[in-house]
């Protein structure tokens, strides 16, 4: 098992495909949003700009999402996180911050196909109808009883949530898009 | 069901996604303080029919802590404003005020400010 992995790439068919993925470098990074040295950083360690309210960045592999008005989570290649701390902490030294590197806190998720919105709808408490999610928006909410933070990319959701509830997200996904399942909301 | 918009992150937040945190703008008596004073923010808390400001936060969201203006008889909401305010912003007051002639001169926070 990877440790960048919790259920060893589980993965179930159904109305979705959701299968467990790498968890790739994830850091917390909490601090002034609207401080230019803090965009800076951003931009040198992920080579996004600050996302804006509720927004998620991308470029490359890395992305920058906005977690809340004093939090960003930072994806990176796991390789380089050690050097985005690095380079976080030399360019926010003079000011009120905190970066952690949050990888193996948390299990990572992908769902995909064509019931990918009805599944995440029957688990989330959040309006997933096409127009009102698209690419682009970071939802930070509940699955069940557990948070959990997800956005869309490359035609499905990448669902992001603490490590020690990976199983439990996994079963309530797999359960949602069990076959014989469909709503048919969003057709 | 209430549906409540965070004021942090602007989402229109289902109850099932905050944490309740009961009535707003108590002034913490600490040190010092009489022991009334102390008991009063310890224990005693209004419980009205009608409207009333309690805190909310966006446990499962932004994390962030709001205050809530809402009718506890109707569930009507009047509106949501951050928590780092230590009185409701005029357009909540003007809400209220819209809806329930002479409530806002009610609330326990705007003594002392008529």
């Amino acid at each position: 098992m990877s440790d960048a992995m919790v259920l060893d790439g589980a993965r179930a068919e159904g109305l979705a495909t959701v299968r467990e993925v790498p968890a790739p470098g994830l850091i917390a990074l909490k601090g002034d949003l609207g401080a230019p040295a803090l965009a800076d950083a951003v931009r040198a360690v992920t080579g996004c700009a600050v996302p804006g309210l509720r927004r998620i960045e991308a470029a490359g592999a890395a992305r920058a999402g906005w977690m809340a008005p004093d939090e960003l989570l930072l994806v990176a290649p796991r390789e380089a996180v050690p050097g985005a701390l690095s380079t976080l902490e030399a360019r926010l030294a003079a000011a009120h911050h905190l970066a952690a590197d949050v990888s193996d806190m948390r299990a990572v998720f992908r769902l995909e196909g064509q019931g990918a919105r009805e599944v995440l709808a029957k688990l989330a408490p959040v309006d997933l109808a096409p127009g009102a999610f698209e690419p682009g928006e970071l939802r930070r909410t509940r699955l069940a009883q557990v948070p959990a933070a997800f956005w869309m990319e490359q035609g499905g959701f990448t669902l992001v949530c603490f490590r020690s509830v990976a199983r439990y997200a996994f079963d309530l996904l797999a359960g949602a898009a069990a076959p014989g399942g469909e709503v048919g909301h969003f057709a | 069901m209430l549906l409540l918009t965070c004021p942090h992150c602007g989402i229109d937040a289902d109850e099932t996604e905050l944490s309740p945190g009961g009535e707003a703008h108590l002034t913490r008596h600490g040190p010092g303080a009489t022991d009334e004073d102390v008991e009063a923010y310890l224990f005693l808390r209004d419980n009205p029919r009608g409207v009333h400001l309690e805190r909310w936060r966006h446990a499962n969201g932004c994390g962030k802590w709001f205050v809530a203006a809402r009718c506890t008889v109707t569930l009507e909401v009047f509106g949501t404003y951050p928590a780092q305010t230590a009185r409701p912003p005029q357009h909540v007051l003007d809400a209220i005020e819209a809806k329930r002639p002479g409530a806002t001169r009610k609330l326990p926070v705007m003594e002392g400010a008529r």
